[in-house]
């Protein structure tokens, strides 16, 4: 079966409005740009992303906010955008936010067929509304649920053509859970090589949760906070 | 006197032990790596897929594939280790992360935290701290004692919504370094010339005061 695609127009098609799509990245470190960049030019909206921040206001999620395409966010942490507060405030956007950990927990476990699991973090707080409570050992823990995508989108460094990926540094972040956690994981790579070229140890997803692949280009890469010693 | 955010850092690099992996919030919490003592081997841990936070890089070093939590470009030091984010906060909520540094709004007698959202503001989100007050295996917060308009920030009950409850264990501010214990907030020490009495002044929370109160070596 051939999984490797021409490019992100190629690669996102099926993504319908009002679908659930994740994408990998945190900030802007390891964002599938081709693939947001060709869905910013579809006419596809009312979109539930999960993601673990929205972008910024002209980059990464950020341009899909400001084309109003989508209608659901889910994340754990959403500063550093003007247009995203706006259209909170002005209750276009829907947000649900949950703890960080709580949410790579959840993509992870849905990817893994776990329905559910308990967890210690928001315990007493405003997280906890609505959720079953259980003590375990003596400490206090709320239910989650595990999540899946209609589609994820996620970028790795190098890709084979059998889906195989390797991240680079810390632009792994939410890529690798979110690959396991779509019904259609579309991968799209700094640089595709044929398969059997990849060192099998260096594998971080194995090609089995990656139904679509292709080699991007124009990578920006852009840095949101540049800090560097003299 | 008060301590400044790096007289703070610097007491907090006091708690450090040979051996920690910590996680160091954004904000003064960041200030503590500048304070490891020399030859004492401490890991960084950064929640978006890091153990090993090296100093921040040259312009020539900076690299859009290695940032911190707080999104900053930053280094990996020789023996760092990349990693997913459901294997990192593996790392933080099964409890092999030693020592939790993070700001709060907040912090009441019983060890509550508040520190993400302030109601009628924009609420930009938890991210990961409510994952780490929930399972490091030691957790101080640093802050100052007192708002910009005066007001405790340590108190009886928290008045924001939560972050975590029943966690805190220590609070290094400004004016003091105070324990959270089982009958309240136990007075440690004195910031450098900062009586007993201002302390009290600036607490809200009950303030356990037992014999003579040190001053802080910083």
């Amino acid at each position: 079966m051939n999984k490797v695609v021409d490019d992100a127009y190629e690669a996102i098609r099926g993504i319908e409005s009002g679908m659930t799509v994740m994408f990998g990245g945190f900030g802007l470190c390891g964002i599938p740009e081709n693939c947001l960049k060709a869905l910013a030019e579809s006419t596809v909206d009312r979109l539930t992303c999960i993601s673990n921040n929205a972008g910024v206001d002209n980059f990464g999620l950020g341009v899909l906010l400001r084309k109003h395409q989508m209608k659901t966010m889910i994340a754990s942490y959403v500063g550093e955008n003007k247009e995203f507060e706006r259209q909170l405030l002005s209750g276009e956007l829907e947000v649900i936010l949950m703890p960080q950990g709580t949410l790579a927990e959840r993509i992870r476990a849905g990817g893994a067929g776990i329905p559910a699991f308990f967890v210690p973090a928001g315990y007493g707080t405003e997280v906890q509304e609505g959720k079953e409570v259980r003590e375990f050992n003596g400490k206090m823990y709320i239910m989650e649920l595990g999540l899946t995508a209609d589609f994820s989108i996620v970028k790795a460094k190098y890709g084979d053509t059998k889906g195989n990926l390797i991240y680079n540094k810390t632009a792994n972040n939410f890529n690798h859970p979110m690959a396991t956690a779509g019904k259609i994981t579309i991968a799209e790579v700094e640089e595709l090589v044929p398969f059997g070229t990849l060192d099998p140890n260096q594998i971080h997803t194995p090609g089995v949760f990656v139904q679509r692949i292709f080699q991007g280009k124009d990578y920006e890469k852009r840095i949101e906070f540049l800090t560097t010693r003299s | 006197m008060s301590l400044d955010k790096n007289g703070i850092a610097k007491r907090i690099a006091q708690e450090l032990h040979d051996g920690y992996y910590v996680n160091l919030g954004i904000g003064i919490p960041t200030l503590v790596a500048n304070y490891i003592p020399d030859g004492m081997e401490v890991t960084l841990q950064s929640e978006n897929g890091l153990l090993g936070i090296g100093p921040f890089p040259t312009a020539e070093e900076a690299d859009a594939d290695l940032i911190n939590a707080g999104k900053q470009t930053v280094t990996a030091i020789p023996g760092a280790a990349y990693f997913d984010s459901a294997a990192s906060f593996a790392m933080i909520r099964g409890g092999h992360i030693d020592l939790t540094v993070l700001g709060a709004f907040e912090v009441s007698e019983s060890g509550d935290i508040a520190s993400w959202k302030v109601p009628g503001k924009l609420i930009k989100g938890m991210g990961g701290a409510m994952d780490l007050v929930a399972a490091a295996r030691n957790i101080i917060v640093a802050m100052q004692h007192t708002d910009k308009e005066g007001n405790s920030k340590l108190l009886k009950q928290c008045t924001l919504p939560l972050t975590g409850v029943r966690c805190v264990k220590r609070i290094v501010t400004n004016l003091a370094v105070i324990d959270v214990t089982p009958e309240g907030f136990k007075l440690i020490e004195r910031a450098p010339g900062i009586s007993v009495e201002d302390i009290k002044t600036a607490t809200e929370g009950t303030l356990l005061i037992e014999g003579e109160v040190p001053e802080m070596e910083v």
